[in-house]
């Protein structure tokens, strides 16, 4: 099974990404240059975490208009799966594959620690390996990160079960929403109509080995790895 | 042809959360402007574009601006100003 990570100037995550892949679950990563109309036949598609094009203008307005993103876009149309990482996220949603927008935290300032995010549904090709309620540990770094759509597209989000992850309180009460950047509903991750593209904040492959601090990121790249594995 | 110079205002669209503009606002009161009621913050874009006339330049303005400039999701723009350069 081989993963294609893609590198866009001002990609960041790229390597950990690369990492997470190769080291944890033991399958084949290849870089995509930004530049190139070469997906190299990948099984998955990685839009990795970092600051594309220095997010000039909004977070990834530009990356979504450089060469490569062409045949990702084309790819999640014949229903490849794409994970969609942080900037890949932001990436996503202005590519049009994901509805709605990530605008800059409520609090004005770039987030950077471990939060705890709660796992809402386990039926899509990137978290069938937890169980709903689950609750992951993993890092977020973003300035972008607020979720933002009309009522109307969350309630068919929420309605279609398409929120896959929630930004989850402390310990003592880790059922209610909070949300640290000011996501509405709290939302930390959603798929696409048909669930083959998964866009989330938090930082799953930083989160694939205790010595990292968490390995709750983990069974994401093992639910691929069951759901699509070749 | 000629060229042109326009001005675009992009704004976050009302009613999504502004938390720089609320900002922005909370430091005027301080510093005394009570009456002030309401800020957004936004971008100024000035685009010089080569065009038969200004209503092509204006069009063509408008299609940059629902392409990439402006994220029909979140914001409003409004073309400013449209100038000979």
């Amino acid at each position: 099974m081989r993963f294609g990570i893609v590198t866009f100037p001002g990609s960041n995550c790229d390597y950990d990404a690369y990492q997470a892949v190769v080291e944890t679950i033991g399958e084949e990563a290849v870089y995509l240059w930004h530049k190139d109309h070469d997906l190299k036949q990948s099984d998955v598609i990685i839009l990795p975490g970092g600051f594309s094009y220095g997010d000039y203008l909004r977070a990834g307005a530009i990356a979504r208009f450089s060469p490569v993103m062409q045949d990702v876009i084309a790819f999640a149309k014949r229903g490849g799966p794409v994970l969609a990482i942080c900037n890949g996220f932001q990436i996503a949603c202005e590519a049009g594959l994901l509805p709605g927008a990530l605008l800059r935290n409520a609090s004005l300032k770039y987030i950077c620690e471990f939060v705890r995010i709660r796992v809402e549904s386990n039926d899509t090709t990137f978290t069938n390996r937890y169980a709903v309620g689950d609750i992951m540990r993993v890092p977020i770094a973003h300035g972008d990160g607020r979720y933002t759509a009309d009522d109307e597209t969350l309630n068919r989000l929420e309605g279609d079960g398409r929120v896959v992850f929630r930004y989850a309180g402390g310990p003592a009460d880790a059922d209610e929403w909070w949300s640290p950047n000011g996501a509405m509903r709290a939302i930390a991750g959603i798929v696409n109509e048909t669930g083959n593209v998964l866009g989330m904040m938090p930082h799953p492959e930083r989160a694939v080995d205790s010595l990292l601090g968490s390995d709750d990121g983990l069974r994401v790249f093992e639910s691929m790895l069951a759901r699509i594995g070749v | 042809m000629s060229r042109f110079r326009i001005a675009v205002h992009i704004t976050p669209r009302r009613g999504i959360l502004d938390p720089q503009g609320k900002t922005v606002a909370d430091a005027l009161h301080t510093l005394g402007f009570s009456t002030v009621r309401d800020v957004h913050v936004g971008r100024h874009v000035i685009v010089e574009v080569d065009a038969g006339t200004a209503d092509s330049a204006t069009a063509l303005t408008r299609e940059m601006c629902e392409k990439l400039l402006a994220n029909p999701v979140t914001e409003d723009y409004e073309i400013a100003s449209v100038e000979g350069a």
